[in-house]
């Protein structure tokens, strides 16, 4: 009997992860298969793509507590991003006040995009990621035409800028971003760029860093627990779950002190940490996660429930929804000036296109559904998603002596984890139906 | 008489396909005038229009079953693929690579067409999104196999390594425009090619007598209101995948009609974003996510395939070194696409 109910449980459990678990063994199996690489390697990658990548991800999460499911349409908010680093370049900007000019371009174009979007996607209820994929290629096409014909085109510009194309007409296909403060010698008369401009503000050691990321995890889930103690509304954490995350804690703690003494140990070779990259993508998971908390979030989650009840309670529904949009396409505009300013080229027509695809099949590898994501699906999923990618190659090679399968693979894992992903849940919710109606 | 039936169907057009097609006849007019000869321009629109008439025309069943335009398209596109790949290796020539590609494609067509057609109805509601998926990654699946099966042709594959070449050219099996060159003339100096043109008419025809039989008619039917059909005794799921598994093998053989014309047989991530083009011609037509007839088939891959392949040596000209193709393919392609899926009307969940 007990046995009979957990197998069914363990079946549960197996079918509710199963992209996460297939992620998980592909990563294990690639990591076996490039034993030789040194586990600095897989670190430095990894970290590199994770604070390149999870602002971008997060970005994600509102709209899909607001009901409107995963939206593709980020791409919108990364053109605004994009947009606003041509103009700041094309002007030579950089440095810190350039990037923070690059945030604040950025925001109103945002805004007004994701107005739109969000309007759009009140017209097309119900087939909302659809119409977000299709919206993100059609300001593609809206973007191709602003940066290839309009510049030069329609509006003139000076003859001869060096981010051009030499006929005068569009901008190049790549762009550089411009040199960091530091690496510019003292002699040269040439200005800092956009590149690292966030990343190289304050770097830490890795295990420095490790241990003062590991204190304030522990200080957070601490004064969580005390205030959650006190406050009767929050939900106390079980006991085991607070022990474990103290243990989880005290031990990378303890791996930094190792690192420390042992800098030639096995953590040797690890670049520095971006702590300002850092600290803005912690800020912004405690943003998305104490929004619920707010009225603006409450109206959001009530409308993700059921618009019919929303709109009977008051919440303004289509308002809300628009909201929603906003805030994501904005976040994307600011995610992808993050990402660009790590890459440090800019792909002019290309940079953005394979931005919600690859965000979303990150979060939904970390476990987030359409209907649920949270900032633990962003964080999980993202460094899993990333793994993925380092390690396919290898895997490419094991199965075929061939990278270039790997990097089919890769880009079969990316979709297929969508599709399996959204049709699983999808799947379940005709089945739930379906079980109702025959009862 | 002629001239106010015309004027009666034009009025009749939705208001998109009048603008778009308005843009078409404005680019003719424009190239005109810039000396480019319309017989060259007219010559492009209709080879353009026989080699995507199929693939279009696969929307047909999928949106007339309730399953929406069918975004998977790859699936049948790679099931034609498949089909060439193999009868070029199994050695067959011209007409003979021809016969054998189309069996073996509506063989493999008609078993992903299957499978897909079940996937479609386990996931009613969103069929769109997760045909997108489907097609994306079926795309990529095969990408992998494209590299991987033991294919021995020297015809196909790379002077050195494995796996296929991107681009196989169908001249060396002598099926080159095989199609297309079947009782081909001149008319004013507009090549037709005869040939695709009566498969594009004859397949259309034989979709349109398929809706007027009693299979047809309960696909159509239970598109049009499920738990109407349902109550008539319709098996609605069986049709969906009916319509689904013709949908996917006129995909298959149009894939095969367009290469011919093409020349060449595009593998890897060619067909990753064909689906796209395909619901956008139709829509362009007049179709609508749930409804879609023969004509808008006719008149939508007319006018958006006109438009897309008219534009580049008429504004060519106009502004040299510019290429606005890619721009407007993705802007009026996608905007009408938007336009359709704004008019589905769906309750409050």
């Amino acid at each position: 009997m007990l046995r009979g109910l957990d197998k069914s449980k363990v079946k549960a459990f197996l079918f509710d992860n199963i992209v996460t678990i297939i992620f998980v063994v592909f990563i294990i199996v690639g990591i076996i298969a490039s034993s030789e690489l040194p586990l600095s390697f897989y670190i430095n990658e990894l970290m590199a793509r994770f604070f390149r990548n999870a602002f971008l991800v997060l970005a994600l999460i509102i709209p899909v507590m607001a009901g409107l499911g995963l939206n593709f349409g980020i791409v919108v908010g990364a053109l605004a991003g994009m947009l606003s680093i041509i103009a700041v370049r094309f002007f030579d900007g950089g440095g810190i006040v350039g990037l923070l000019i690059c945030f604040l371009i950025a925001l109103p174009l945002a805004i007004l995009f994701g107005f739109l979007t969000g309007k759009l996607f009140n017209k097309t209820r119900g087939q909302e990621m659809i119409a977000s994929l299709i919206v993100g290629y059609f300001a593609d096409g809206v973007y191709q035409f602003i940066v290839l014909f309009a510049i030069g085109g329609l509006i003139t510009v000076a003859a001869g800028h060096p981010m051009m194309i030499p006929g005068g007409v569009g901008i190049l296909a790549t762009f550089d971003m411009g040199a960091h403060a530091s690496q510019i010698s003292e002699m040269s008369d040439q200005v800092p760029g956009l590149k690292y401009a966030l990343d190289w503000i304050w770097r830490l050691p890795f295990s420095p860093a490790l241990i003062a990321i590991a204190v304030c995890i522990l200080i957070f889930v601490i004064v969580q627990q005390i205030l959650a103690k006190r406050n009767p509304a929050w939900t106390v954490k079980k006991p085991w779950v607070f022990w474990l995350n103290i243990a989880v804690c005290i031990a990378i703690i303890l791996l930094g002190v190792y690192g420390i003494l042992f800098p030639r140990g096995f953590l040797w070779g690890i670049r520095d940490v971006p702590m300002v990259t850092g600290m803005v993508i912690i800020a912004l998971c405690l943003f998305t996660h104490y929004f619920t908390k707010t009225k603006l979030g409450q109206d959001c989650r009530s409308v993700g429930q059921s618009q019919h009840i929303a709109t009977v309670s008051g919440i303004n529904v289509d308002r809300t929804r628009i909201i929603a949009t906003i805030f994501s396409t904005v976040l994307a505009a600011w995610g992808m000036i993050i990402f660009l300013q790590n890459i440090g080229t800019v792909n002019t027509y290309a940079a953005h296109r394979q931005i919600g695809m690859f965000s979303v099949a990150a979060l939904l590898v970390g476990g987030a559904t359409t209907a649920k994501a949270s900032v633990k699906n962003a964080l999980i999923g993202v460094v899993l998603f990333n793994a993925m990618f380092i390690v396919s190659p290898a895997i490419g090679r094991l199965f075929s002596g061939n990278e270039g399968v790997g990097e089919y693979t890769r880009s079969f894992m990316v979709y297929g984890v969508i599709g399996l992903s959204l049709g699983l849940y999808i799947w379940k919710g005709v089945k739930a139906e379906r079980d109702k109606n025959l009862l | 008489m002629t001239k106010t039936t015309a004027a009666s169907f034009i009025k009749r057009l939705p208001i998109p396909t009048l603008i778009i097609g308005g843009f078409w006849v404005f680019i003719l007019i424009f190239g005109v005038t810039q000396g480019l000869p319309l017989s060259s321009l007219l010559t492009d629109t209709v080879r353009r229009f026989g080699m995507w008439g199929l693939l279009v025309l696969a929307m047909v069943p999928s949106i007339q079953s309730g399953t929406g335009p069918n975004f998977a398209l790859p699936v049948g596109v790679v099931c034609g693929l498949l089909a060439m790949v193999c009868a070029i290796e199994f050695g067959f020539m011209g007409a003979g690579w021809l016969t054998a590609s189309v069996i073996m494609a509506i063989v493999f067509a008609s078993i992903l067409g299957l499978g897909y057609g079940k996937l479609m109805n386990a996931v009613k509601g969103s069929e769109m999104t997760i045909a997108t998926y489907t097609g994306f990654s079926i795309t990529y699946l095969f990408c992998i196999l494209w590299m991987t099966l033991p294919f021995t042709s020297p015809k196909m594959g790379w002077m050195l390594g494995s796996g296929l070449r991107n681009t196989i050219e169908l001249g060396t099996v002598n099926a080159n425009q095989i199609i297309n060159n079947f009782l081909a003339f001149d008319l004013f100096g507009v090549k037709i090619p005869t040939g695709m043109l009566l498969v594009v008419f004859g397949s259309c025809f034989l979709v349109w007598l398929f809706f007027r039989s009693k299979t047809g008619s309960a696909i159509s039917a239970g598109g049009m209101n499920p738990m109407f059909a349902k109550a008539a005794g319709l098996n609605v799921d069986r049709s969906r995948i009916i319509a689904n598994i013709i949908s996917t093998a006129l995909g298959a053989v149009g894939i095969i009609v367009y290469s011919q014309s093409f020349g060449f047989t595009a593998l890897y991530d060619a067909p990753l974003m064909m689906a796209f083009q395909a619901v956008a011609a139709i829509l362009v037509g007049g179709a609508t996510a749930g409804r879609s007839k023969i004509i808008h088939v006719i008149i939508g891959t007319m006018i958006f395939q006109g438009l897309l392949t008219n534009t580049p040596p008429v504004l060519g000209r106009a502004f040299p070194g510019t290429d606005l193709t890619e721009i407007m393919r993705l802007v009026v392609g996608n905007g009408i696409i938007l336009y359709a899926l704004a008019q589905v009307k769906r309750g409050d969940k």
